[in-house]
């Protein structure tokens, strides 16, 4: 069970960037009865201090990018970020306009993506499944990181 | 002698057992929840998930002596509930769990953030709203059998439920603020957004959330007795009656915040307190006439 409770319990942090809220009617419909992320311990928490997984719709416009970094500063590692359609992916058709940045990667290192126009339902869900899968191996990465630096101090504190 | 020993083991079973109950009991909620949605909901066991990741994220601290309040927090909660089981003094339970209380709020307004400290007072209007009711049923029990003492009242021939119903559902009633129940779920809540974020809770995250979560699966132990307590005598089959009534208390708790929207804080303090005031002052005037 060590290696599988981030994976149990992921809590969701969804920002829409540019989007035309197409793609945020299709996450909120992930939380319905039909979908019902809810059975995968899935939380939409509008708290980026309790968030694992960031959830981005939309490009990111120059207006909104500092605010794009400081809610992925806030959240506690591991997390991962998930930029859930077209847009988020490399700005879609918004990609031209003098205000947009491009796609969320322009900005956040983006573990998932998942395109669409807007994306389905399904899609999302399996987006979300796949991001579980990288925190999982973020969170041994982090283990592995700390066993070694905890080993570092006790060499350091040998010597 | 032998006494002392029953009341400790009974003290050390709660500090041991009821965050196994009171996981439970969250995992059950989250259920029940999710069918009178027309969901499938989250496994049984998804409070002990959650509680598991938050001990394996990175602490986010925003000043240190949040944690050392938490700390407090969790350890008054815990005494709160070992000197019940112990069978201590009722008046000397409450006023610990309302020092427990104010633990998290000045952890929740330490960490200068609006939101928590948005939070943290409305946390201290709740108290307001509940806290009369809950003395109230302590000087219920005393009316009734005489003694403050949780080992006596469990030793009366009769329920307390005959003699004061209505402190019963005022009791019943303030639970639905102490457990972040819908209607009065205003400092904070358990699920969806809210218009203060995560409200008390805003500022607390990974291990030190953790422990929140399990000092409130504590609290709800504690609690969920004290509503036994009026069921309870020296027949042994009245702790399966008090054991039923506490299960349907809380799953009537469940349906009520699946009903009901949040109010604002001044329909709560008036509704809380009217409830004290007819269910509550009149039962004791009752009660106290009767012992005359």
């Amino acid at each position: 069970m060590a290696k599988t409770e981030l994976a149990k319990s992921p809590w969701l942090l969804h920002y829409d960037g540019s989007s035309c809220n197409g793609c945020d009617i299709e996450v909120l419909a992930c939380l319905t009865p039909v979908y019902d992320v809810e059975r995968l311990g899935v939380i939409n928490t509008g708290n980026p201090k309790h968030a694992d997984i960031l959830l981005i719709t939309g490009g990111v416009n120059s207006q909104n990018e500092p605010v794009v970094r400081q809610i992925y500063e806030q959240m506690p590692h591991p997390k991962v970020v998930c930029a859930v359609g077209i847009c988020a992916c490399n700005g879609g058709i918004f990609k031209e306009c003098y205000n947009i940045l491009g796609g969320v990667d322009k900005v956040l290192p983006v573990d998932v993506y998942v395109p669409g126009c807007a994306a389905r339902p399904e899609a999302i869900i399996d987006g979300v499944v796949k991001a579980l899968a990288i925190l999982r191996e973020k969170q041994q990465a982090l283990g592995k990181e700390e066993t070694a630096k905890e080993a570092a101090s006790d060499a350091t504190a040998a010597v | 002698m032998n006494d002392l020993y029953i009341r400790l083991l009974c003290a050390a079973g709660y500090l041991v057992l009821a965050p196994f109950i009171g996981g439970l009991l969250s995992g059950l909620d989250r259920k029940l929840t999710a069918r009178m949605q027309g969901r499938q909901g989250p496994p049984l066991l998804q409070a002990f998930y959650d509680v598991a990741k938050l001990f394996k994220k990175q602490p986010v601290v925003v000043n240190s002596v949040q944690n050392l309040l938490i700390v407090g927090f969790l350890v008054f909660v815990a005494f709160t509930g070992c000197l019940f089981f112990f069978g201590g003094d009722l008046l000397l339970i409450f006023f610990a769990l309302s020092l427990a209380v104010i633990f998290i709020f000045m952890s929740a307004s330490s960490a200068n953030s609006p939101y928590s400290s948005m939070g943290a007072q409305r946390e201290l209007v709740q108290m307001l709203a509940y806290e009369p009711m809950i003395l109230l049923t302590a000087v219920g029990f005393y009316l009734f059998t005489g003694s403050f003492a949780v080992s006596d009242i469990i030793r009366s021939s009769t329920p307390a439920i005959a003699a004061m119903p209505g402190v019963f559902l005022g009791f019943s009633f303030i639970l639905i603020i102490k457990f972040q129940k819908s209607p009065f779920d205003l400092s904070t809540s358990h699920h969806a957004h809210q218009e203060m974020v995560k409200g008390l809770n805003t500022e607390h995250a990974g291990n030190i959330l953790g422990l929140i979560e399990i000092a409130h699966w504590y609290e709800t132990v504690f609690l969920l007795c004290v509503a036994g307590l009026f069921f309870i005598t020296s027949d042994w089959y009245s702790w399966l009656i008090a054991l039923a009534v506490v299960l349907l208390v809380y799953v009537i708790d469940v349906l009520v915040d699946n009903t009901f929207p949040r109010v604002k804080w001044q329909t709560m303090v008036v509704m809380s307190w009217a409830v004290t005031l007819v269910l509550g002052v009149l039962n004791l005037l009752i009660l106290s006439l009767i012992n005359h």
